[in-house]
C-alpha cells in the first residue's frame, strides 16, 4: 500500500471539475484508492463520495492506494494534485 | 374545534364561474417517497437500473443541447451528475441495501444519496450548501423515474386546487382529474393557473397571498371566479344561493352555444376570425362545441411537461398530427417551444433576468438539434396543408431569416428521406417585443403573418412584471402607448398585404373587443371558453363605429381616458341578451 500526503494549491479548491477528473482516473486502475480528510475516508472511485469533500486551497490530504497497478495509479493521482488540478 | 363559517377570502378574480367543491391542498412535498417492503427484489434491482438508464438518456439529451452555453462551471456539474448516474460505490450499496432490507428502491436511493447530502449540508463553505443542490437534482431525476410518475392518479376528482403557485406541468397533472377551480397564493390575471383556469372554463382565483395556511384540507369552499371572492365552510344557506347563480349562469351559457355555427361579423358587415388558443389537448373538443375557427396558437411547450425531458421528433409529429387532423379544414398555428433556459437545463441556471434572458427563438437558434426535431415533426405533420408555424419572442430580422435557413434545411433532408410535407407552409413572427413592433413594416415583408401577443408586449413596452403583485396595477392594457404600438403594427401589416392577428390575453377582455375591432384587426386567437361572449359582443358592433372609437382612442393622451371611453362604449352599445349573464359579469 502506498499512503501519499498532498496539499490543495489552486485557489478554486477540490470543486466539481477536479473531482470528476480524479474519479476518471483512479477508475483506470485496479487498485483500491481512498482519500482521507478530516476524519472522513471516501472512496475514490466513488464521485458522489469526493464531492462530499469541501477542501480549500490550502487544506491537506492522504491519499492511500493499495493494489497490483498501486505506484503507477499513486503517480497520476498526486501529480494532478501538485499540479493544482492544471490550474494554475 | 368547530370550524367557522362563511369565512371569506378576496383575490384578484382571474377566470370567471363559480364552484362549490371540496379543497385539495397541493404542495410540492406531494412527490413523497414511500417506503414499504417489497417481495421481488430482483424486479427492484431491475426498475432501479431501468431508472438510471432512463436519467441518463435524459442528462445526455441535455448535456448534448447546449452544451457551450452552459459554461464550465455547470458543464462540469452536469458531467457529475452523468458519472454519479454510474457511480459504482454508491449503486453496489444500493442494490446490497435492497436485497437485505427489502424495501422499495425509492425509498433506499433516497435514504443513501441523502446521506452524502447532509454531510455536504455540514459543511461550513457556502459552495458545499449548492452542491447538495445539484445532488438534490439528480437524487429526484432518479426517483421520478423511478416512480414512473405513478402517483398522478393520487388526486381525487372534483376537488378545488389550493396551492402557493401552479406550474405549467401541474396543471397538465390536473388536466387528468376533473379540477372545480383554481385558487393560489400567487400570481396575476396573466399567470399560467389563470390562462389554464379560463381556457378549460373554470374558475380561478390568484394572488391571494395565505389562502394555503388559511384553506384545510377537505373545506368546503365556494369560489366566485367573477368577483373573487372565496367563501371558506359556506352555511347551507349560502350554498343554497350560489347553486342557484351556476343554475342560472348554465342557462346563458348554453344560450351563447347555440352561436356555435354562426360567424363573427358586426352589424355591418365586417368578419372578424375567432380562432382558439390551444394549451391542453383536452381543450380540442371545446373548440368545437365554442365554434372556433381553427386554432390561433398552440402553445407546444406542454410538451416539455408531459415528457420531463426532451420530446422526440416522433413524439411531437404524432402530436401536431393529431391536432391538425382533429382541426381539418380549418388552420393550426403551431408556435415554435417558447421556453427558457431553466426548462431545458435542469441545472442550476438562474438568469438574473429570466424575461430579458434566453428564451424563445434564441434558445432555438443557439440549440439548432432540439429547434431541428420541432421544425421536422411541424413539416411532416403539415400534409394536409392546414399548418403554419411561428416564431415567438424575434426582436430582430436576422432571427426570422436564420429560422428560414432552418427550415429550408429541413425540407431538403425531408425531400432526401421521400418524406412528404407542404412546401408552401406559411411562417409568421410573432410581434411581443418592442424591437419587433418598431420594425413591423421590415417583418412584414418577410413572413406570410405576424401574430401580435399581447401580454409580454405590453409587458415588455411598460416594463411591468405582470407577475409581481407589486406593480402588477401598471400593468395596462389600455396604456396610450400600447394602443398606439397595436395601431402601428397592424397599419404595417396591411401595408405588406399580410394577415395580422392577436393573441394576447387582451383578445378575451370584452371591454377591449371593439377597440380591436376598431383598430382593423381581422383575426383573434382566444381562449377557447372566451369565444362565444366575444362573438356575441362582435354581433353587436357596428365596425364604423368601432373604427371611430380606436380613432378617438389613438389621440389620448392617458390610459385612464381610454380605460373609460372604452368602458363607456361597452356600457351604451353592448347588450347582450343574456341579462343574466350580464348580471353575474359585472
Amino acid at each position: 500500500m502506498i499512503e501519499k500526503k498532498v496539499t490543495i494549491i489552486n485557489n478554486a479548491g477540490l470543486h466539481t471539475r477536479p473531482a470528476a477528473t480524479i474519479v476518471k482516473i483512479a477508475s483506470k486502475y485496479k487498485c483500491e484508492f481512498f482519500l482521507f480528510k478530516d476524519g472522513m475516508n471516501i472512496n475514490g472511485k466513488s464521485i458522489i463520495g469526493v464531492m462530499t469533500l469541501a477542501a480549500e486551497k490550502g487544506s491537506e490530504l492522504i491519499l492511500t492506494f493499495d493494489g497490483e497497478d498501486e505506484d503507477k495509479a499513486a503517480e497520476e493521482i498526486t501529480d494532478y494534485f501538485n499540479r493544482g488540478f492544471d490550474e494554475m | 374545534m368547530k370550524k367557522d363559517l362563511n369565512k371569506v377570502l378576496h383575490g384578484i378574480a382571474s377566470a370567471p364561474g363559480i364552484a362549490i367543491a371540496q379543497a385539495y391542498l397541493y404542495s410540492k412535498d406531494f412527490e413523497e417517497i414511500r417506503d414499504g417492503i417489497i417481495t421481488d427484489t430482483d424486479e427492484a434491482v431491475l426498475n432501479l437500473q431501468e431508472a438510471l438508464a432512463k436519467s441518463k438518456k435524459e442528462l445526455l439529451k441535455i448535456f448534448g443541447l447546449a452544451i457551450d452555453k452552459l459554461g464550465e462551471k455547470r458543464a462540469a456539474i452536469f458531467e457529475a451528475q452523468l458519472m454519479i448516474l454510474d457511480d459504482p460505490i454508491l449503486f453496489s450499496n444500493i442494490i446490497k441495501r435492497i436485497q437485505n432490507e427489502k424495501r422499495m428502491p425509492e425509498f433506499i436511493v433516497n435514504d443513501e444519496i441523502s446521506k452524502y447530502q447532509e454531510l455536504m449540508n455540514q459543511s461550513h463553505e457556502a459552495y458545499m450548501k449548492e452542491r447538495s443542490h445539484d445532488i438534490e437534482d439528480i437524487k429526484n431525476r432518479i426517483i421520478r423515474n423511478l416512480k414512473k410518475k405513478k402517483w398522478k392518479s393520487k388526486i381525487e376528482n372534483d376537488v378545488i386546487v389550493v396551492a402557493h403557485s401552479i406550474t405549467p406541468s401541474d396543471t397538465v397533472l390536473f388536466s387528468r382529474v376533473n379540477v372545480k377551480a383554481y385558487v393560489t397564493d400567487m400570481g396575476g390575471l396573466t399567470s399560467h393557473a389563470s390562462i389554464v383556469a379560463r381556457s378549460l372554463n373554470i374558475p380561478a382565483i390568484v394572488g391571494l397571498h395565505d389562502a394555503t395556511n388559511l384553506i384545510e384540507n377537505e373545506d368546503i369552499l365556494i369560489v366566485d371566479g367573477f368577483h373573487g371572492d372565496i367563501i371558506i365552510n359556506p352555511s347551507e344557506e349560502v350554498i343554497r344561493k350560489f347553486q342557484d347563480k351556476i343554475e342560472k349562469l348554465s342557462r346563458a351559457d348554453k344560450e351563447l352555444i347555440k352561436l356555435k355555427d354562426k360567424p363573427a361579423v358586426t352589424l355591418d358587415g365586417k368578419e372578424m376570425k375567432l380562432m382558439a388558443n390551444l394549451d391542453l389537448n383536452e381543450e380540442v373538443e371545446l373548440i368545437f362545441q365554442n365554434g372556433a375557427k381553427g386554432v390561433g396558437l398552440v402553445r407546444t411547450e406542454q410538451l416539455f411537461d408531459n415528457a420531463e425531458s426532451f420530446p422526440e421528433e416522433e413524439e411531437q409529429y404524432k402530436y401536431y398530427k393529431e391536432i391538425a387532423e382533429k382541426i381539418y379544414p380549418e388552420t393550426v398555428i403551431i408556435r415554435a417551444f417558447d421556453i427558457g433556459g431553466d426548462k431545458v437545463l435542469p441545472v442550476d441556471l438562474k438568469e438574473p433576468n429570466p424575461f430579458l434572458g434566453w428564451r424563445g427563438i434564441r434558445l432555438l437558434i443557439d440549440s439548432p438539434n432540439l429547434f431541428r426535431t420541432q421544425v421536422r415533426a411541424v413539416l411532416r405533420a403539415s400534409v394536409n396543408k392546414n399548418i403554419k408555424f411561428m416564431i415567438p419572442m424575434v426582436t430582430e430580422l436576422g432571427e426570422i431569416r436564420k429560422f428560414k435557413a432552418m427550415l429550408e434545411e429541413c425540407k431538403k433532408e425531408l425531400k432526401k428521406e421521400n418524406i412528404s410535407f407542404d412546401k408552401n407552409i406559411e411562417y409568421g413572427a410573432m410581434v411581443e417585443i418592442p424591437s419587433a413592433a418598431v420594425m413591423a413594416r421590415e417583418f412584414a415583408n418577410e413572413v406570410n403573418f405576424l401574430s401580435i401577443g399581447t401580454n409580454d408586449l405590453i409587458q415588455y413596452l411598460l416594463a411591468v412584471d405582470r407577475g409581481n403583485e407589486i406593480v402588477s396595477s401598471l400593468y395596462q392594457e389600455f396604456h396610450p402607448a400600447v394602443v398606439r404600438t397595436l395601431s402601428y403594427i397592424i397599419t404595417e401589416g396591411k401595408k405588406a398585404k399580410i394577415l395580422v392577428s392577436l393573441c394576447g390575453e387582451m383578445s378575451s377582455d370584452p371591454v377591449a373587443l371593439p377597440l380591436l375591432v376598431g383598430l382593423g384587426l381581422d383575426c383573434l386567437s382566444l381562449s377557447v371558453s372566451a369565444i362565444p361572449t366575444a362573438k356575441k359582443i362582435i354581433n353587436n358592433l357596428s365596425y364604423k363605429e368601432c373604427k371611430k372609437l380606436a380613432d378617438e382612442c389613438l389621440t389620448y393622451p392617458t390610459e385612464e381616458e381610454i380605460n373609460k371611453r372604452l368602458h363607456e362604449f361597452f356600457s351604451k352599445k353592448i347588450i347582450l341578451k343574456s341579462e343574466d349573464l350580464l348580471g353575474e359579469m359585472k
